[in-house]
């Protein structure tokens, strides 16, 4: 088996969070050894670069390229932000990292601040964490306490501010650029691209927002080397990912693996399926990836390609799996209902087209849905993907679309029959109160 | 209209933004603001849009759209549980059906004692920790067996 | 430049430019909800969606900036449907009460669902339903209707300067409010009555009245303030309905102020004059033109020949037209007097002497956009020209415009303040003398020989002073403005030397905001006296045996009404010539005969750039009233006055500017220090702000307005130092005693904008009429 944790390895629930434990594993090394050897940002983005980390938020963007972009020579405030809004159905890792481990998230976004010339930074926390945003104050406390933060960090000649920003309850908000609107006493709503948060971010400067996971990858990148960080996954799909498993599995929780590591691997680490019950279909990527029926599932690794490959996305790395006891019906239309309560109501087809979706999947699942809703919702999600704003719309119409895709027969019987395929008491059995084994 | 603590809290939150972006720090203040007062009143955003320097329909923009914010009176104890997708796959459905039977209310009901207030939440990012719900905005209950949910009201009930 | 092919078309544009822009620029109509050329780009209707090439998805034409080489098709299988995807969307929660909306005929969803809708509905769930909120008088709401475009948020925000409109929640339960239900208080805000692309918010004194396709439109100029907003009346019957901005990019651009926009109610006023009336005895009956004007004639022959013609003054708004300046001062010259003036609110005029042309802006409208800073002298900016303000507001949000002000008092105005000096009325010519001193000092130019040696002119200038000195050193391009305030200062001539000489030290434009439509036009006609004749301060100090009142109310557009009705209450005759009836002009009057407003009269107005803007009615004269210009020219036939055959009104025009009164020109010869008399210390200085819709006759009779904030019964504004000095405290009724015994009664209301030892008090109101002199000194006894 491949585990070879990095950001979650050695740690022991809330007791090991501290500075002091984090620096007995070996935390702020990476950042000592740039001070102190004066390694050039330059050299750190190069190292980046080299270990083809990819954005963990998502968009699976490499960060190397993306930190490049930055005009470092843009005289005044630069801004590096890390988004921790966490909140899209299946994903729970940041959370893990951050009550765990925040010190090296602190740590990367302190590299990454160096590397990009960024003189301040915030790390949005999600709303429903307020225990966890108290906690990376206090680390964000010790570290200041410890001269790794503020005016000339650790000696050296670069200086940089960082505080915990926290939100309050808006899933639009992990946009990065809602968030940055949010960060500045905004309503979540994301701005029109271009300009991009490179040339004009948080209040107009140039920003990077990269995600939890991946500033935390970060320090472990410097310390081993941009091409050891590759090798633990394959190219092109650098180092090890954490994958949020929830659903019908003994063991729901995070596991960090390295990426490509084949998809039965993971269900085996996180126990296999409940009651021994068969698998139906897998989530692979958070609520807003494409629906993948079982049998290609079990044929996949676990990387950004061989799931693309898929026709899905490997997204924050949430898998959401479900058993034969799940209706598909009703599993979309919650979903529906979730990107219709979020949609942040800027943009004509996500505003006006989340509530149609849901609606007609509402009908659906009461039973008195019409022969031709299925053309209906593929049709207008059709009109929403790719006309809004921001990726919200999209994540709201891709869940229809593969849903009815793979399992057209299931709609189209709860259609005809005006109930489920799945008798309601398997449905009933199946999603029991369940309380997985913590691993 | 609030504590001297609360505005020292809303203070210190201001601090984390330039000088001319007092703006960034709205959210956090109207978090205080509802924490103290349990819900926000429109003369309270009103306060604070005030105190921050921002019209007040700046604040109530954000106040609505954010959907940890009470608008309305709420019970001494918000519970909101989520039945997204995956806590619904281990029971989040169930737990809140059990919340619902138990406090003898729907969702977004108090009790007539005003104790409690059942709501709907959405993803609260501890799919792993499902059935999950959250006390009051601030404190994440994770694992809620039906023996954990009737510890948390007894303890509750208490206070 | 770039290259960009649309639709095949070839057209270049400027590195910047947007899709849209480009498209604009090749013709092509590219269909919009939410952007609008003068606001920000939201880019969220997404009605604008176009093919791109190489672009994996359409892009929104609104928000996409060109790239050289791009191609674009707007009518493309892709753009359509993507454009009839978002149609779809935007009318499925839309009403479908076309037949009973306002914007009916008007309206950009009706009209681009004619292009881009289906045929039926697929939408078969219920519709969302908001409720509707209320505004204020103005701006009727009909939530349901609205597509979340956005405008007039950002309207408030953007162009009125401060946010008063939201969209609040999110989703598709996002909708546009004010906080708490507040009506709209923007000076400006029935512009997004235009802006709304639907019916979401349209008129409310239009609300039903007609609908627009049955209306006729005529251009027409504002006849309110000094900018010359270029008008669309829209009339049915021979009645106005509506009035509604005409672009014009030198000026107002599509924009109109409230008080432009719902005047028009006043046309229909019960106090309307429809016929000739005449006094008899206590009496009051109608009377035929013919009669009132042979009774005019004869009464004015008999006093000229009587008491001379120096017995005989006129006095004018200057809301008149040019047209009936220049007839009127023709009048009364023919008649042997030099007595005519129009300017009825000011109280020095000394600089008449020394004057070298018609006073105005000293700079154009549009060059305000390039401006790096201006110092606005005694002006109430927002509400004395609104438009203006809204000028330097966007130049201060956009450019970085530095705005500084002199006055009294210190306003919202809604925009960047750089600094803001108030001082009491009587120390405002020692503070510009400060500032002209300040000037010489950092700029090493010593001050004008004249001005060296006067008392004004200290050792000891205070830090303000120097602040204002550098904000105006600042940058190439300054301004510096006097305003309404300044100019009905009793030592107007004295603020105008120091603002002159503060121009010239610091190399700014220099120029007068001016009061109303006319103010720069009467000099154009010469309505102004000549060295021997008096002006409007001098023909009610020494009254005259007859007075020719035209258009204007004795009691409210005067400096001192107290003093304007008691002069002409005791004159043996006085004819006034008034669109609407009044008790005042009742009281004074021997006739009032019945004149046609500017929407019923062809005539001119000459704004505060000079510009000479012409106008014909838009509607026939209601009842019996005539146009001014007509009924002067029979008046001069009457009185067998050479000159008064002009067949029409262009004609007069054409004589009126012929005279070579036309120069612009603000520079004034020395002016001698007035003596400063010592401040009584048990008196408070006077503040006294004309209200934006008290300032004229027409818009104080139209109904709506006076219904908003801004027309609020007048208050006695004090500081609360001040309040505490004098022991009263607010909310509690002010006996306030004017300094020649009369008395008002009003409110005490706190106001720290306002300079020490002052007491702030609107006139031109009836109830404050009492208290005489706009600039007098006042006594505050608790009730």
């Amino acid at each position: 088996m491949s585990i070879r944790p990095l950001i979650l390895a050695g740690l022991d629930g809330d007791r090991t969070w501290r500075l002091q434990d984090y620096v007995a594993r070996g935390g702020y090394e990476a950042l000592r050894k740039i001070i102190k050897e004066k390694i050039s940002p330059d050299a750190v983005i190069a190292e980046l670069k080299a270990s083809a980390l990819r954005g963990r938020g998502g968009a699976g963007f490499p960060t190397g390229l993306k930190w490049s972009f930055v005009p470092r020579a843009f005289p005044g405030d630069k801004f590096v932000v890390c988004n921790s809004d966490e909140g899209e159905p299946g994903t729970f890792k940041d959370r893990d990292i951050l009550r765990y481990n925040p010190h090296a998230v602190i740590e990367g976004m302190i590299i990454g601040a160096y590397a990009m010339g960024a003189t301040r930074g915030y790390n949005y926390i999600h709303g429903e964490i307020f225990e966890v945003y108290q906690r990376f104050e206090e680390a964000l406390d010790e570290a200041r306490a410890a001269k790794l933060l503020g005016q000339n960090i650790l000696g050296g000649d670069f200086s940089f501010e960082l505080f915990a920003h926290h939100g309050y309850g808006a899933y639009v908000c992990g946009e990065e650029t809602a968030l940055l609107e949010s960060i500045e006493g905004k309503k979540g709503q994301p701005r029109f691209k271009p300009p991009f948060p490179a040339s004009y971010g948080l209040y107009g400067k140039p920003t990077t927002v990269n995600n939890t996971e991946t500033f935390a990858s970060v320090p472990f990148i410097i310390k081993m080397g941009g091409e050891a960080f590759m090798n633990l996954g394959k190219p092109n799909n650098g180092g090890t990912k954490i994958f949020s498993i929830s659903g019908h599995v003994r063991k729901p929780g995070n596991y960090e693996i390295n990426l490509g590591t084949p998809f039965s691997e993971l269900l085996e680490m996180a126990g296999g399926m409940r009651a021994g019950r068969k698998l139906k279909a897998v989530i692979p990527g958070g609520s807003s990836a494409p629906v993948v029926p079982a049998d290609i599932m079990m044929d996949c690794t676990m990387d950004f390609d061989s799931i693309a490959k898929a026709g899905s996305m490997l997204g924050s790395g949430a898998v959401i799996v479900m058993d034969e006891t799940t209706c598909m019906v009703r599993a979309l239309e919650r979903l529906a209902r979730f990107y219709h309560e979020e949609s942040c109501g800027q943009c004509t087809p996500c505003r006006e087209g989340t509530g149609w979706l849901y609606r007609v999947l509402h009908r659906i699942e009461l039973g008195i849905g019409r022969p031709d809703d299925l053309d209906l919702l593929r049709s207008v999600a059709g009109n929403i993907s790719g006309r809004t704003i921001c990726a919200l719309g999209d994540a709201a119409a891709g869940p229809v679309q593969s849903f009815i895709k793979h399992f057209a027969d299931e709609f189209e019987y709860h259609i005809e029959n005006r109930q489920c395929l799945v008798p309601l008491a398997v449905q009933d059995a199946g999603s029991q109160i369940y309380v997985g084994q913590s691993c | 209209m609030l504590s001297q603590e609360s505005l020292q809290q809303i203070d210190r939150e201001i601090a984390k933004y330039p000088s001319d972006r007092r703006q960034s720090a709205i959210i956090s203040a109207l978090r205080i603001a509802q924490q103290e007062k349990g819900w926000l009143s429109k003369e309270l955003i009103e306060f604070i849009a005030g105190y921050i320097g921002i019209p007040p329909i700046a604040a109530w923009e954000v106040a609505s759209f954010y959907n940890m914010f009470d608008l309305e009176p709420v019970g001494r104890h918000k519970i909101t549980v989520c039945t997204n997708l995956p806590c619904a796959l281990s029971g989040g459905i169930h737990a809140a059906d059990y919340l619902k039977q138990k406090l003898g209310i729907g969702f977004n009901e108090t009790t007539p004692d005003g104790m409690f207030t059942l709501k709907e939440g959405e993803c609260m990012g501890a799919c792993g920790d499902a059935p999950v719900l959250l006390h009051n905005n601030h404190r994440m209950c994770g694992f809620m067996t039906i023996e954990k949910i009737d510890q948390m009201l007894a303890d509750l009930e208490k206070q | 430049m770039l290259d960009i092919e649309i639709d095949g078309k070839a057209v270049q544009v400027l590195e910047g430019s947007t899709i849209m822009d480009a498209a604009t620029l090749a013709g092509i109509y590219i269909p919009h909800f939410c952007y609008h050329k003068k606001l920000s780009i939201a880019a969220s209707c997404r009605m604008c969606l176009v093919q791109v090439e190489k672009a994996p998805k359409p892009l929104p034409a609104c928000a996409t900036p060109v790239t050289n080489g791009m191609k674009v098709w707007t009518r493309s299988k892709e753009a359509i449907q993507a454009q009839k995807g978002v149609m779809e969307f935007l009318l499925i929660n839309h009403p479908l009460d076309c037949p009973v909306c306002d914007q009916g005929g008007e309206c950009q969803l009706q009209d681009l669902a004619v292009g881009y809708g289906g045929m039926h509905a697929r939408y078969r769930e219920e519709k969302r339903v908001f409720f509707n909120k209320d505004y204020g008088p103005l701006i009727s709401s009909e939530a349901s209707r609205c597509i979340n475009c956005t405008r007039c948020v950002r309207f408030t925000a953007e162009i009125g300067g401060e946010m008063e409109l939201g969209q609040a929640f999110r989703g598709d339960h996002a909708e546009i409010m004010t906080f708490l239900g507040r009506a709209i208080d923007s000076e400006i805000s029935g512009n997004i009555i235009d802006l709304c692309p639907v019916g979401a918010l349209t008129s409310k004194p239009f609300r039903y009245s007609a609908r627009t396709w049955d209306l006729s439109r005529r251009r027409s100029v504002s006849p309110h303030d000094s900018l010359g907003t270029n008008l669309i009346v829209q009339t049915q019957h021979g009645e106005v309905k509506r009035v509604l901005p005409l672009d014009n990019e030198r000026l107002n651009e599509c924009w109109l102020t409230d008080k432009d926009r719902f005047s028009y109610e006043a046309l229909m006023s019960p106090q309307r004059l429809t016929l000739p009336v005449m006094r008899e005895g206590d009496d009051w009956h109608a009377e035929s033109w013919q009669i009132a004007l042979a009774f005019v004639s004869s009464a004015l022959r008999n006093v000229v020949s009587e008491q001379g013609g120096q017995a005989l003054g006129a006095l004018a708004s200057p809301h008149s037209t040019l047209e009936e300046l220049y007839l009127l001062q023709k009048l009364v010259r023919g008649l042997g007097s030099e007595n005519v003036d129009f300017r009825l609110r000011r109280s020095d005029f000394r600089s008449d002497d020394v004057r070298t042309g018609a006073p105005w802006l000293g700079m154009t409208v549009t060059d305000i956009h390039d401006l790096n800073s201006i110092l606005v002298i005694g002006s109430f900016l927002r509400k004395d020209a609104p438009l203006l303000a809204q000028k330097v507001r966007h130049s201060a949000l956009r450019h970085g415009l530095r705005v500084s002000t002199v006055s009294s008092a210190a306003e919202d105005w809604r925009m960047p303040m750089s600094t803001r000096v108030k001082v009491p009325p009587a120390r405002m010519v020692s503070i510009l003398a400060d500032i002209a001193t300040a000037l010489a000092e950092k700029t090493g130019i010593p001050l004008a020989s004249n001005l060296m040696q006067r008392e004004s002119v200290k050792a000891d200038i205070p830090g303000e002073a120097y602040a204002i000195a550098e904000e105006l050193l600042n940058g190439d391009k300054k301004a510096v403005w006097l305003g309404n305030f300044a100019e009905q200062h009793p030592r107007a001539a004295e603020l105008h030397l120091w603002a002159q000489e503060i121009a010239r030290l610091s190399g700014a434009s220099f120029g007068f905001i001016g009061e109303a439509a006319n103010s720069v036009g009467g000099y154009f006609a010469n309505a102004v006296p000549s060295a021997i004749g008096l002006n409007a301060r001098a023909m009610i100090e020494s009254p005259r045996h007859a007075y020719l009142l035209w258009g204007a109310e004795p009691d409210l557009d005067f400096a001192d009404g107290a003093a304007t009705l008691a002069a002409m209450t005791r004159a043996r005759l006085v004819v006034a010539f008034s669109a609407f009836d009044s008790p005042a002009l009742r009281q004074v009057a021997d006739v009032i005969l019945p004149l046609a407003p500017f929407s019923e009269t062809a005539g001119t107005f000459v704004n505060c750039i000079g510009d000479i803007q012409s106008f014909e009615a838009s509607t026939l004269p209601h009842g019996e009233a005539r146009p001014g210009w007509k009924v002067l020219r029979v008046l001069g036939n009457l009185l067998e006055l050479p000159g008064f055959d002009q067949d029409d009104c262009e004609s007069v025009r054409a004589e009126a500017l012929s005279g070579g009164n036309t120069r612009l020109d603000n520079t004034i010869g020395d002016v001698p220090a007035a003596k400063v008399p010592v401040p009584n210390a048990d008196t408070l200085q006077r503040v006294a702000d004309v209200p934006i819709y008290f300032a004229d006759p027409l818009v104080r009779r139209a109904a709506s307005l006076q219904n908003t904030a801004d027309a609020a019964l007048p208050v006695a504004r004090m500081t609360q130092v001040t309040m505490e000095t004098l022991g009263v405290k607010a909310g509690k009724k002010l006996r306030i005693k004017g300094s020649t015994g009369g008395v008002a009664e009003l409110e005490a209301v706190v106001d720290e904008n306002l300079a020490s030892g002052c007491i702030r008090i609107a006139a031109a109101h009836v109830s404050t009429v009492p208290l005489g002199h706009l600039h007098g000194e006042l006594t505050v006894e608790r009730v």
